[in-house]
């Protein structure tokens, strides 16, 4: 007997396990794992590092230049970021109401209130416009960061910030344009609830960058 | 094993999925209330410099960060309500970094144990 059928029942040609649950998912789900473990190297790799920079700009403290006089001021702007993290909050809401609509597509709809909360193309919208936001900001900050003075290789808080925060850039930008291309399916031909898994899917990636950054906005903005 | 496609197709249907509702639209909003509220929380906190100077402020940010974390996983990403095995797939990677973290903490002297 093989490990995996194909449940012929199913409308969107699903790959089921033995135990009943779709391939797709359990692979994002051991995806989800081994991304964790990556991650928490990374902030593994900041903390130890943290605090241990010779030169500045540091992260929260003012430094002075010996050699030219140069005064850094603090180099994390906690408004800029704070906003952004409730951008990225936002936008894990916007996500599963993207995943219920898509579920309730048949249901019928009798309100208009019904009607905004069951438009997926709305809410998939809104969540890949949020993750835009989210990378405006990020780069807004990036940039204004390396105007002040600190770069990837100028100490060791440059080099981990930006090697953490651009991982997780990088996997806010696969999931906007994975977003994207839901969207584009959903406008050309309609998402319905045989496609509830690929919204899912995707979901748990959206949800998993938010968790990530969850951690990261405690542990590198807010933490001195 | 001579099992039927279709006694086979029956025996690995997906129950699992079917059993557990997502929660409901009220629920999505009123989480993403609690987590705007624990974020303004955190970030007020950030800026009272006498609970940032006190022993509380690391372990509060902490809590509410994990806090944060616990309910979109468990809600959002519908852990809750989700198979068993998706949990041991999401936790066990997650307890063994979370054991590397705090192993390599010590190793590099950002943690103390308070030995006697």
């Amino acid at each position: 007997m093989s490990a995996s059928v194909v449940h012929t029942s199913a409308p969107t040609h699903a790959h089921y396990t033995t135990l009943g649950l779709d391939n797709r998912k359990v692979a994002i789900w051991a995806f989800i794992g081994s991304e964790c473990m990556l991650f928490v190297s990374l902030i593994s790799t900041y903390l130890i590092y943290k605090g241990r920079s010779v030169i500045g700009p540091f992260p929260h403290e003012t430094w002075t230049d010996p050699s030219t006089g140069q005064v850094f001021k603090p180099i994390l702007n906690i408004p800029v970021t704070s906003a952004s993290t409730f951008v990225l909050l936002m936008s894990s809401l916007f996500m599963v109401l993207a995943l219920a609509a898509v579920q309730n597509k048949e249901l019928p709809k009798r309100t208009r209130g019904e009607r905004i909360l069951g438009n997926s193309q709305l809410w998939l919208f809104m969540t890949a416009l949020a993750g835009t936001t989210f990378l405006g900001f990020q780069a807004f900050e990036f940039t204004s960061f390396v105007h002040e003075g600190l770069s990837i290789r100028r100490n060791l808080f440059g080099s981990t910030f930006f090697t953490l925060t651009g991982f997780h850039g990088a996997h806010v930008t696969a999931g906007v344009i994975w977003l994207s291309t839901l969207l584009a399916i959903d406008y050309r031909r309609g998402l319905g609830s045989r496609d509830s898994l690929l919204v899912d899917i995707c979901a748990l990636y959206w949800h998993f960058v938010d968790v990530v950054w969850i951690v990261i906005f405690t542990l590198v903005y807010l933490l001195k | 094993m001579n099992v039927p496609d279709s006694a086979e197709s029956a025996l690995h249907a997906p129950t699992a999925e079917v059993e557990h509702a997502h929660p409901t639209w009220s629920t999505y909003w009123k989480v993403a209330v609690i987590l705007t509220l624990i974020t303004v929380a955190e970030v007020w906190a950030y800026y009272i410099p006498s609970f940032v100077a006190s022993r509380g402020f690391v372990p509060t940010l902490l809590i509410l960060s994990a806090l944060k974390f616990t309910i979109v996983v468990m809600f959002y990403m519908h852990l809750k309500y989700d198979h068993r095995l998706f949990r041991v797939l999401f936790s066990g990677p997650l307890l063994i970094a979370s054991l590397t973290l705090l192993a390599l903490m010590f190793l590099f002297g950002h943690l103390h144990l308070k030995v006697m």
